[in-house]
């Protein structure tokens, strides 16, 4: 058969439900193939959107997303999605077109070396030399991405080779000697951890986007005691917002009480998080008493930004049970806890997450989020671009389930939001999914609502409408002697017309006292939705650990 | 010192003091990777994104066909050297990595030496060829070329000595190194 065929039969076998992408010259072969594999395939309108799409589908049901571009400019416009899933350990199957084998390096047409362009942001990659290798690279490609830390995998397909006739066997084993992943924890780390954990006075459970897969055994750990729990923005919903033992979000835009705990924690046991700047802020002020737990699949993560006292390599999945178990033989004194949560308590009651209401019908950003909890009754995904309304999304939407926060935390990827929301829904059909972006933003991928509209993608997407791109603005008022240097972007376009165009529903949502009501007739609408929510414009995030100041030191 | 977001003016001492400039000390690593295309290219890469510059390089078979060893001598950076081998260790097709202690390492390089050495010259460079065990493999009229081995300060050592005389040209392999006694590299 074809190898392009052959490629179609590898993608059944691992189970791929639906492909993101749009074809071109260099991808015909596949595009032929595709015509009638039996696989779904979603053309997107920019390959971009196609890449977050995988990533949001990726996200929302942990299964591996796969997303196709040409060759050339199908490839650059790749380039973006391929980040960042890297930075946000999201498995992604990148397959691109690649100009004939013999046009390799002459500059022929549509000729871009994605293999070079995308080296350091990929988890691996391969351009295909013979037909021969396709099946198993393809196979190859799934297992990395899915494995270890996930990430992005491309897979670079001359044009020539994928029209090869090549004898097909289906490949069932994956070997990479150079790629063996720890997945299950050295007994003894865990035994010790489980030790520092017992006599700790002031722990504080940590966890990032890596304990999204281990929600279940977090929760159990942490249940198993009172231990005090934390998560970065992308950790969210790995334990249950609603839960007395949660202490909000950490970092920048994170709960004083979060900060302040892991200020005064005498051990922080960080699982599947990386120590990234935006939740240590002054690294030299960081946690200053506690010592670390660091749990993490990815070696390279270990000590990498704070010294670890006990590393423990693998699957959070794997150790939780264990390190679980271990504690609790130890019968730790819950009693040593009290004073602890004493304290945790009375930042609790005095520093709630809160701000000051309009006098009038003006609807606030933090009540915008507020209302969609409602509405939602706090039971969508809910997938966000990147800024101020991401922020807001991520403290005033209370997650209390994993998979059900997607956003673009490491890279900060502004329209991430539409298509990823676009992606989830694919994956998770019978779910609400909202899409929280920003006026600025939701221009940055607004074409996938042509692709939502065309294949009855429900989602429903809330336009935080403040006029500018408000993070920035945010900073250029406070760091900046209010010097708004183009951040303005007044009311253009007209987003309910550019709904309708697109073939979506577009309505304008402006007064806060019917705003529940209507952002619950805009879910009961049928079909993709855009609902323009006019909100305070100049309204900023609080708290805030403003730049290379200290968690102690959080303002607002 | 602030963050880039911030308007502080960040001036050169404290950049330096925060260790974001070069640190120079020298390390040899080892790597046995598999013999694919784009492996060397994703092992530098990955040194030049954290600000290591790499002083020599060299690559080539093992008794394993499928394996080839790339030595490298670096200078330090800002990063410490086990963030990038642990990275390196995350690439598919790395299969070992050895940073190596100096002082139990054998390291060789192979130098290409040459050099002017007319009339009464060409006694006394051979006589320094001699003491440094250095094999002339071709000789003309005016010139003579060079070939020795040793440690890279052995090669310097030599450089310095015949430079005087002239030196046309050079050529160096780069160290190779392997661990000494029974451990593996
Ligand atoms: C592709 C991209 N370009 C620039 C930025 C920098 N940036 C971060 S937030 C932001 C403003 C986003 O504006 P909007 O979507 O309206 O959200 P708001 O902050 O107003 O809620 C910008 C420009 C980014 N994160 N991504
Ligand atoms: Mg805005």
């Amino acid at each position: 058969m074809r190898a392009v065929d052959a490629l179609m039969e590898c993608l059944k076998a691992e189970g791929v439900e639906v492909v993101f992408g749009l074809p071109g010259g260099a991808n015909l072969p596949t595009y032929d193939a595709f015509y009638d594999a039996g696989i779904r395939h979603i053309l997107v309108r920019h390959e971009a959107g196609g890449g977050h799409a995988a990533e949001g589908y990726a996200k929302a049901t942990g299964k591996v997303g796969v997303a196709m571009g040409t060759s050339g400019p199908g490839a650059t416009n790749l380039v973006t999605p391929i980040c960042d899933a890297m930075m946000d350990s999201v498995p992604v199957v990148f397959l691109t077109g690649q100009v004939r084998t013999e046009l390799l390096g002459t500059d022929g047409f549509q000729e871009a070396d994605t293999i070079g362009i995308t080296m350091p942001i990929v988890k691996h990659s391969v351009l295909i030399q013979h037909p021969l290798e396709l099946p198993r690279a393809v196979h190859e490609a799934f297992h990395i991405a899915r494995t270890g830390r996930p990430g992005p995998v491309v897979v670079d397909i001359p044009t020539d080779l994928s029209r090869a006739d090549i004898p097909y066997e289906p490949i069932t084993d994956v070997h990479l000697p150079g790629y063996q992943p720890t997945t299950d924890g050295n007994q003894k780390q865990i035994r010790l951890a489980a030790k520092a954990l017992a006599n700790a006075r002031r722990p504080v459970i940590y966890a990032g986007g890596g304990s999204i897969g281990a929600s279940g055994e977090l929760t159990e750990l942490a249940t198993s005691d009172r231990l005090p729990v934390t998560c970065t923005v992308m950790g969210l919903g790995a334990f249950p917002a609603s839960h007395p033992q949660w202490l909000g979000m950490l970092g920048m835009h994170g709960t004083r009480t979060a900060n302040y705990a892991m200020d005064e924690a005498d051990l922080i046991v960080a699982i599947g998080a990386r120590f990234d700047d935006r939740v240590t802020a002054k690294l030299s002020e960081f946690a200053p008493h506690a010592k670390f737990v660091h749990i993490d699949v990815d070696p390279a993560e270990i000590s990498k930004n704070v010294p670890a006292h006990i590393p423990i390599v693998g699957y959070a999945k794997n150790i939780l049970p264990k390190l679980t178990a271990e504690y609790r033989a130890l019968e730790p004194d819950p009693g040593r806890l009290e004073e602890w949560w004493h304290r945790i308590n009375s930042w609790q009651e005095r520093y709630p997450l809160s701000y000051d209401d309009s006098p009038d019908a003006e609807i606030k950003p933090q009540y915008m989020i507020q209302a969609l909890y409602q509405a939602t009754e706090g039971d969508a995904i809910v997938c966000s671009d990147v800024g101020q309304h991401q922020m807001w999304a991520a403290q005033h939407y209370h997650f209390d389930k994993p998979r059900r926060w997607i956003n673009s935390g490491g890279l900060g990827t502004m329209g991430f939001g539409l298509p990823a929301a676009m992606g989830a829904k694919v994956g998770c059909p019978d779910d609400t999914v909202v899409c929280v972006t920003g006026d600025g933003s939701i221009q940055m991928n607004a074409q996938e609502l042509a692709t939502c509209a065309q294949n009855g993608i429900d989602v429903k997407v809330f336009i935080m409408n403040n006029g500018y791109l408000g993070m920035v603005r945010q900073w250029q008022e406070l760091f900046w002697d209010r010097r708004y240097s183009q951040v303005d972007t007044g009311q253009f376009p007209d987003f309910v017309k550019l709904a309708e165009a697109y073939g979506a529903t577009g309505m304008r949502l402006t007064d806060k006292h019917t705003l529940v009501d209507q952002m619950k007739e805009a879910l009961e609408t049928p079909g993709t939705v855009v609902a323009d929510v006019r909100v305070a414009p100049e309204e900023n995030v609080f708290p805030m650990i403003a730049p290379g100041q200290a968690a102690r030191d959080m303002v607002g | 010192m602030g963050e880039p977001g911030t308007k502080e003016l960040l001036s050169l001492e404290e950049l330096e003091a925060a260790g974001s400039f070069r640190t120079g000390r020298k390390h040899i690593v080892s790597i046995l990777v598999e013999n694919k295309p784009g492996v060397l290219t994703r092992i530098t890469g990955l040194f030049a994104r954290r600000g290591f510059n790499i002083d020599t390089l060299a690559v080539g078979p093992t008794d394993d066909e499928t394996i080839s060893r790339i030595t490298l001598t670096l200078d330090g950076a800002v990063q410490s050297i086990d963030q990038v081998t642990k990275q390196l260790h995350k690439l598919v097709n790395v299969l070992k990595i050895r940073d190596l202690e100096p002082t139990e390492t054998m390291a060789r390089e192979l130098a290409l030496f040459k050099i002017s050495a007319d009339g009464a010259a060409r006694a006394e460079v051979m006589q320094i060829c001699e003491i440094f065990r250095a094999k002339i493999v071709d000789v003309s009229k005016r010139t003579l070329v060079a070939e020795v081995t040793g440690t890279q300060e052995k090669i310097d050592a030599f450089e310095r000595l015949v430079r005087p005389f002239g030196l046309v040209e050079m050529a160096r392999t780069g160290e190779i190194a392997i661990a000494r006694g029974r451990t593996e590299t």
